[in-house]
């Protein structure tokens, strides 16, 4: 390692900690507050001590039930959507043109879902998956497939992954291009004159390139996927049902929605407890993996 | 060698599928309402701007674009200039507790909105900011000064450490070194992180929602209530959807030869 040593730093770095503290810190601090006691309007508190908490993990009661329904469904979505979206996303980089006036449109048309406002994602395949006036809809139940994302479940959520894929396969796509980019292209005349076949230089040089950015595509997917609230919000609205009420719907369901400040700052807790974990993970495994190639070209 | 079999076609197909929604949306946007509900055209047979010109003269459409412009810029601004400082910090030096505090900010970048949705309200209806675009923006740091930091550390790492040795040597103090050198060194890395900082603040709806009422209430939350108000009209609501798609268009296209590097926070 070639850093100095510099407790100095800590001043370049205060601003960043000031800012951030603000708007993480206090409002945490409020949720902690909230989530011990219970309220009945009026500005009136009662202390309640960790009562939501064992009401919120005990699946038989109201509380337990709804959020253990919403996180295995979170769950199970964002597992669909990895499944999707990595490998897709990895055949796409690998179909993008190497040069020319092409790459930078294909760029530019891939980045365009990014940038898009997400309740406009979800406005766009509403009126796109709408049986009446969608030219999804429309076009499926005219070639003899009954889909109404309103009414059925599996097609509302069907809709919402695709929609999901839509919107984010093209983020591990480019991720996926920039770590091809960084390819010399000695490695593939090498591949060539080794007779290498397609299959091995994908696994042998490009797949190992690619490694430290899909790590960083799955996580931000994960992350973004856990957290979703917006899109399928705007589309189903966490119906027909609760068959689409993922977390993030469900705490604003009830924390603005009923005002049951003691329950939400509860769920709040936990959830932002289980992203952290899952962050730190992640977080290891990438750390490690960074160090392992340091040590690597240190090596060579 | 780079390429796989078939690999234009898989790209045709892609391609199409992002842009078909999209089309569709303009399709609409350009449609009048008794076309949209009475027959399924593929183009507008009547081609007409009212939907736009009806945004345009109408003070509480437009306001919700200029507010939520606001913010944005607002919220960029801050998270790039607290964000440099800190990620040269990252780069070049070790202190007490900087993995830490790396990993805290990382954290941050990944806490959902809905969980600070109510005490953000809390916070910024005690400090007297709710309803302004500063509330948005600040509560929008949480997760874009993280991703800022990120992405500068990358840049500055590739800056080479013998250029700080060669100015400090000929006699440039630190603010002096960081402004005329190191900040021109790394202006692509800059123009990447302001543009992922306005793409995040500008996508993000439930935070900007909440901390609003009717001030400066962002667009995106204009079209939520008008619409469901006054019936649906979707002409309207398409239009009102391609106009916030406009800005982000522009802006990729000034930094297309940076997205790909940018995705990898600089990390490639």
């Amino acid at each position: 390692m070639d850093k100095t040593i510099n407790q100095k730093a800590w001043l370049l770095v205060l601003p960043v900690f000031l800012v951030v503290a603000f708007s993480a810190i206090l409002p945490l601090m409020t949720v902690v507050n909230y989530s011990m006691q219970d309220t009945f309007g009026n500005n009136q508190f009662f202390w309640n001590g960790v009562g939501w908490f064992k009401e919120l993990l005990d699946p038989s009661s109201d509380l337990g039930s709804r959020f253990f329904a919403s996180l295995w469904r979170n769950l199970f979505f964002s597992a669909v959507i990895l499944l999707i979206e990595v490998p897709l996303g990895i055949v796409v980089a690998l179909s993008m043109p190497r040069q020319g006036w092409s790459v930078a449109a294909c760029l530019v048309i891939m980045a365009l879902p990014l940038l898009i406002p997400w309740n406009v994602v979800g406005t766009i395949w509403q009126i796109f998956g709408r049986p009446d006036i969608g030219l999804l809809g429309y076009t499926l139940n005219h070639i003899g497939i009954n889909y109404n994302y309103v009414s059925n479940e599996f097609d509302a959520w069907a809709t919402v992954i695709v929609m999901d894929v839509w919107h984010w396969t093209s983020l591990v796509a480019l991720l996926c291009y920039a770590g091809l980019k960084s390819i010399p292209d000695a490695y593939y005349q090498a591949a060539q004159i080794d007779g290498a076949s397609r299959w091995a230089v994908f696994t042998a040089i490009q797949l190992p390139k690619m490694k430290r950015v899909l790590l960083i595509a799955v996580l931000l997917r994960f992350m973004d996927s856990f957290m979703i609230y917006t899109e399928p919000f705007v589309v189903t609205g966490g119906g027909p049902g609760n068959s689409t009420t993922f977390i993030s719907i469900e705490l604003v369901k009830i924390a603005l929605g009923q005002f049951d400040l003691g329950k939400a700052a509860a769920l709040s807790l936990v959830y932002n407890l289980i992203i952290i974990i899952v962050c730190w993970v992640f977080y290891t495994v990438m750390t490690n993996a960074g160090v392992e190639r340091r040590a690597a070209k240190g090596a060579a | 060698m780079h390429s796989i079999p078939g690999r234009r076609l898989i790209l045709s197909l892609f391609l199409v599928f992002l842009l078909l929604p999209i089309y569709w949306l303009v399709n609409m946007s350009l449609k009048t309402n008794g076309e949209i509900v009475s027959t399924m055209n593929l183009w507008p047979h009547q081609p007409t701007l009212e939907n736009y010109i009806r945004i345009f003269t109408d003070e509480s459409w437009y306001t919700g674009y200029i507010n939520s412009l606001k913010y944005v810029v607002i919220n960029t601004v801050i998270s790039i200039a607290v964000a440099l400082p800190a990620a040269y910090a990252f780069s070049r030096y070790r202190f007490l507790g900087d993995k830490h505090l790396f990993f805290w900010l990382l954290s941050n970048r990944m806490a959902p909105a809905a969980v600070y949705a109510l005490p953000f309200f809390n916070l910024y209806s005690a400090i007297g900011l709710f309803d302004t675009p500063w509330a948005v923006a600040l509560a929008h740091c949480i997760f874009n000064v993280p991703l800022a930091v990120w992405i500068l550390e990358g840049f500055v790492s590739g800056v080479p450490r013998e250029i700080d040795e060669t100015a400090f040597l000929d006699g440039y103090s630190f603010p002096r070194f960081f402004v005329k050198i190191l900040m021109p060194l790394i202006a692509s890395g800059i123009g990447v992180a302001a543009f992922f900082c306005f793409m995040f603040s500008w996508v993000e709806l439930l935070l900007a929602r909440t901390l609003t009422s009717v001030d400066a209430k962002p667009i995106s939350a204009v079209m939520t209530r008008t619409v469901s108000a006054a019936g649906m009209d979707w002409g309207l609501l398409a239009a009102a959807g391609v106009l916030t798609i406009i800005p982000g268009a522009l802006v990729i296209w000034f930094v297309r030869n940076y997205i790909a590097r940018g995705f990898a926070l600089g990390r490639v």
